[in-house]
């Protein structure tokens, strides 16, 4: 009888750290499912942020660097560009991105830098105890904006896949989830496609992906679920937001 | 290869890629952008890397990316540059990836100016990011010793997996000199099997590696700053480097001056000589490791009164000096900065006023 | 025996370009020599000027306060920098700009009229050639034929312009030959 079921060889035999209820564990099997079948373990790099997955690299069993907050793109230009042989990705969260790292992802992605981004998006800085992020929602209470997000003091979330796909150079954009079982699929399918894209030379890729912080949101896991999916789906609608024309290669069917 | 005038800058630019290093990442700024100029037109010749960071700070993090896969890297800004790159400098130090920095200092702090100086010094040598660590830092003293040590500094940054900085000043950048530039360097592949994210195909190893600087257990951390601590130990053993001026006389006073203040100052001691005053200088041509024995040796000397650190700087490597000279001799500081660079007549002032009476207190 | 000289005028007279062609015929002929320009904001049309030392011994301070010579593109560097050069040197006064004298009777005064040279064989745009050319032979500090030599292969890459600028050593070289006062 086959197995049916088995551990992505890219994965390591570590048990995560990761709360109760969050996605980060789904998220990284995906991704090592998706090296496993396209069979780049042997020529990837990942790069760990500095927040919760700052431990990420205990959890793959390939080539790992870890940066500075914020600085993952920079350093993935720099591998990229001296070795544009190995399959490069860096996994990212919302303060490490969207906030502190803002400027390099928007470079990153302006060069057209061909490596892939996957950018966890919770709404909420982690790591440091469930600060407020630059995707924290309107009135969303953090331990920075214990009133709830002022958007007339701090402004609205920002939207970081609609942000970048603004930029004129070819990219392939796209938001994802994986609170449900039903949206897993889609999103393995689009980060299959990111990693495809960077294969053939293309483009610069990302996506994002929308996620849960049980702890930091003072819900069990089931009641983030659905905090997820009614208060931050609406404002951040999944989908491809931009893909690089012509299309070509891509595997998910539109 | 026969003799070219070059501007420090440019020369800066080919030794590199004579060195091997055909990755090259940076930022503009005055007074170095020369270099980058150069290479956005030179890398692409020899089909090697150029690209233009969106700031020092992403530069600094793709030096640290490429390095950590195990490429010859260089990067060259000026002082409010290297600022920006100093956290990654940090990282890259922990990390242990070789790379090259170069800093054509100009005057600070803040914006400063942008005019000569060496106000750097303790950034470059005492830390300038947080943690500890050090830099080998070279201080060539004309256009042709930035080509020989830019193309030392490989080496140095590969045998100690340690970020090596050159440390020019804004007139090493701009002046033209004339160089000839030394074959190019034969060196052995660096050995990055055992830490470069290379890629577990192009090792052809199934082990993988990992460069990190996050040590969450006090224990490991404490063993991992060991670890660099006995790389700079190293470094003090062997890598010292140092030019003695005029030091076989009976000198009375000794000079310790490095880069181009080194040249105003000799050109003092030359013109003292003819007048029968006998001074000797020490260049440090490495910054750390301090030629620490060699000053104190100089300054042990019965006929020197007085030891003098000339600086374009208010004061930063007379610490360093008073250090050495372990109280066996006055040691005092001149110097200035922010552009203003001493003149030989003014130097030849400052040194014989320690000739006849001890000087009173700079204001 | 160490010559230090100052070339000074507009931004755009070129200055840093002929002071860099005397630099490298001084190198050709066997000597030590640094080329120091000034750099910055003032680059832009402002008063620009750069530094040649030649010397037969290593260089040591490239900070001259006192210049052996002076080649003035203009009347602001003149004024500037005359006052400062050492007894027994040469300075240049560009006549087609400069009305007046260097005040100084304990150097080699020597007036050409510069720009009406290069306009009169082609193009103002070789007045910084002329300068050169006519210093160079009047402080007989380098070889007339190497000097020829560094100009061509300064323009190697525009040869277009090599004949006006071969005609502009020849008038610079010309202009020397009147007697030294």
């Amino acid at each position: 009888m086959g197995k049916t079921f088995h551990k992505p060889e890219a994965l390591s035999n570590q048990q995560t750290h990761y709360c109760p209820g969050c996605t980060h564990g789904v998220i990284h099997r995906l991704i090592a499912e998706v090296i496993d079948e396209l069979g780049i373990r042997g020529r990837t790099v990942g790069i760990a942020p500095v927040g919760c997955a700052v431990l990420a690299y205990n959890y793959f069993t390939f080539d790992f660097q870890e940066a500075a907050h914020g600085r993952a793109p920079a350093m993935a230009t720099g591998i990229k560009r001296v070795r544009p042989d190995l399959v490069v990705f860096t996994y990212q969260g919302d303060g490490d991105l969207a906030s502190i790292g803002m400027g390099e992802i928007v470079h990153a992605a302006n060069r057209g830098e061909k490596f892939t981004t996957i950018f966890v998006n919770n709404a909420v800085y982690g790591m440091t105890g469930g600060q407020m992020a630059p995707t924290t929602m309107p009135n969303q209470r953090t331990t920075t904006s214990p009133f709830g997000r002022d958007v007339t003091d701090v402004g609205m979330p920002i939207k970081v896949a609609e942000l970048l796909a603004a930029l004129q150079t070819p990219g392939y954009i796209t938001r994802q989830t994986v609170i449900r079982p039903k949206y897993i699929v889609k999103a393995k399918k689009a980060i299959r496609r990111a990693f495809e894209y960077q294969l053939e030379g293309k483009c610069f890729s990302l996506v994002e992906v929308v996620s849960t912080c049980p702890t930091n949101w003072g819900m069990t896991p089931l009641e983030a679920v659905e905090w997820s999916e009614n208060t931050l789906l609406p404002y951040y609608p999944l989908g491809d937001v931009k893909t690089p024309e012509p299309m070509s290669g891509g595997t998910d069917a539109k | 290869m026969s003799k070219v005038l070059m501007k420090g800058n440019e020369a800066i630019g080919e030794a590199a890629i004579r060195a091997g290093c055909l990755n090259y990442f940076a930022y503009p700024i005055t007074p170095q952008s020369e270099v980058a100029e150069y290479l956005a037109r030179r890398m692409p010749e020899v089909g090697g890397v150029f690209l233009q960071g969106e700031s020092e700070v992403a530069v600094g993090y793709m030096i640290f990316g490429a390095s950590a896969c195990g490429a010859r890297v260089m990067t060259t800004s000026s002082s409010p540059g290297i600022s920006l790159m100093s956290e990654a400098i940090s990282y890259i130090a922990c990390g242990q990836c070789p790379s090259v920095f170069v800093n054509i200092m100009r005057g600070g702090p803040g914006l400063g100016g942008i005019l000569p100086s060496q106000g750097d010094y303790f950034q470059a040598t005492k830390g300038g990011g947080h943690g500890d660590y050090r830099l080998l830092v070279l201080a060539p003293a004309s256009v042709q010793e930035a080509v020989d040590m830019v193309m030392m500094a490989f080496p140095l940054a590969e045998k100690y997996r340690n970020p090596v900085m050159i440390m020019g000043d804004g007139l090493i950048g701009q002046m033209m000199e004339p160089v000839v530039f030394p074959d190019h360097l034969k060196t052995e592949q660096l050995n990055t099997e055992t830490w470069a994210t290379s890629g577990m195909d192009t090792r052809k190893s199934s082990t993988r590696n990992l460069v990190k600087t996050l040590y969450l257990d006090p224990v490991q951390l404490n063993a991992q700053n060991l670890l660099l601590k006995a790389k700079y130990e190293r470094m003090k053993k062997e890598d010292v480097r140092f030019e003695p001026y005029n030091i076989d006389s009976d000198y009375q006073v000794l000079i310790v001056s490095y880069g181009t203040m080194s040249r105003v100052c000799r050109t003092a001691i030359d013109n003292l000589k003819n007048k029968g005053i006998q001074i000797a200088m020490i260049r440090p041509q490495t910054l750390f490791p301090f030629p620490e024995t060699a000053i104190r040796d100089a300054a042990s000397k019965e006929s020197c009164k007085t030891v003098i650190s000339i600086e374009m700087s208010m004061g930063q490597m007379v610490e360093d000096v008073e250090r050495c000279v372990q109280g066996r001799k006055p040691v005092e500081w001149y110097g200035k900065c922010g552009g203003e660079v001493p003149t030989p007549e003014e130097i030849m002032e400052v040194v014989q006023s320690y000739l006849t009476t001890k000087r009173k207190e700079q204001n | 025996m160490q010559s230090e000289v100052m070339f000074a005028g507009f931004g755009g007279q070129g200055i840093l370009l002929s002071a860099k062609i005397l630099a490298h015929a001084a190198m050709e002929q066997g000597f030590e020599v640094v080329w120091i320009p000034s750099y910055g904001p003032e680059m832009r049309g402002g008063t620009a000027y750069c530094m040649v030392v030649i010397s037969d011994q290593p260089i040591g301070s490239p900070i001259i306060r006192n210049p052996t010579h002076l080649v003035a593109m203009n009347r602001p560097s003149l004024e500037k920098f005359a006052p400062v050069v050492k007894p027994g040197g040469v300075i240049l006064i560009n006549s087609s700009l400069i009305t007046v004298g260097s005040g100084r009777t304990d150097i080699d005064e020597f007036i050409v009229p510069v720009n009406d040279i290069a306009i009169g064989i082609g193009s103002i745009r070789s007045a910084n050639i002329v300068a050169l050319a006519a210093f160079a032979a009047r402080s007989k500090m380098v070889d007339n034929d190497i000097l020829r030599k560094c100009v061509k292969e300064e323009f190697s890459n525009k040869t277009k312009l090599i004949p006006l600028n071969m005609k502009a050593v020849d008038e610079g070289q010309k202009a020397a030959e009147i007697p030294v006062k």
